[in-house]
């Protein structure tokens, strides 16, 4: 039997990088600064993870200014997209080969 | 991986979907307020009309004399003012109690929405008045009102529909029949406020 462990997505097995994974995928985007009050992260945490998503390209950064602040805007990629719900799809299979074992 | 730890994992993505994408801070107590206000208001300005008058049929004769207008104004501005103020405050009170930022992307995606419908009403009702046409008055406040928390309802509890539905009919009716306008309008933004907050209060009350 195929192991559904296989499909999994390691940048997902954090749970924080499926949380913004989750936030990013049911918005069109949103700010560093409201994602680290949704997920009550500190400022380094949350960027160590964003930048790790950056890296497998899942999300997309959009750098701008409000008056003289930074705003950050993140928002996911196609690729993102893809892979979140492959991940869905391989936790729902978890589920269902549990049930029947 | 353990069965339990999917179903948390899965728990957790629903959860930060639903937060990030709607505001669930709206208390249904401000909704029974804004229309305890909004019927307070209207009897009030159906007693100026029956001094004056001895008739409840808003008609041409009123528009011999604007000042009866200028206080029914006075007293919708009052209401409207009243019931933001509360929806507000209550609003805050109720994400602070969540322990959430009330200023949030959400929140903000819901105010402009709202406000779109709500600033174009505003301003098509002052041109009426400023062209000394009354008897659209309140079938427009309860039109772009219901248009509003159409808009509205995708950001937050989806039942707020129905009450913008709801608006809307009475606003139409209002415009076939103005003459009962005022009647209409205490309907609208007294009783189904008071039902509609009654029901929201207790449905979703923790």
């Amino acid at each position: 039997m195929k192991n559904p462990l296989a499909q999994f997505n390691k940048a997902f097995e954090n749970r924080i990088r499926l949380q913004i994974m989750s936030v990013l995928v049911a918005n069109v985007n949103y700010d560093f600064n409201s994602l680290k009050e949704l997920l009550e992260l500190t400022d380094g945490n949350l960027a160590s993870h964003l930048k790790s998503l950056e890296k497998e390209e899942y999300i997309l950064i959009n750098k701008t200014f409000i008056g003289k602040k930074p705003n950050t805007q993140y928002s996911v990629s196609e690729k993102g997209k893809t892979a979140f719900a492959k991940h869905l799809d391989a936790l729902e299979n978890l589920i269902k080969q549990q049930k029947t074992p | 991986m353990e069965e339990k730890d999917i179903h948390s994992e899965l728990a957790s993505i629903r959860s930060l979907m639903e937060r990030s994408t709607k505001f669930l801070s709206l208390s249904g107590l401000s909704g029974v307020l804004a229309g305890i206000y909004a019927l307070t208001g209207a009897f009030i300005g159906y007693s100026l009309i029956i001094e004056k008058y001895s008739d409840l049929t808003i008609s041409d004769s009123y528009s011999i004399n604007p000042s009866i207008y200028h206080q029914l104004y006075g007293i919708a501005a009052l209401v409207l003012s009243l019931s933001i103020l509360t929806a507000i405050l209550l609003s805050i009170r109720g994400a602070k109690k969540k322990g959430e930022n009330y200023w949030n992307p959400v929140s903000k995606r819901l105010m402009t929405n709202m406000a779109i419908p709500l600033a174009t009403g505003g301003l098509f009702i002052l041109i009426l008045i400023a062209k000394a046409d009354y008897q659209f008055i309140a079938a427009s406040s309860l039109i772009f009102y219901g248009l509003a928390l159409i808009a509205a309802s995708q950001y937050t509890y989806a039942d707020v529909k129905y009450l913008g539905s709801c608006q809307i009919v009475l606003g139409l009716l209002a415009a076939w029949i103005p003459e009962s306008g005022l009647l209409f309008w205490a309907a609208g933004f007294g009783i189904l406020h008071i039902v509609y907050g009654s029901i929201m209060h207790f449905k979703y009350k923790q």
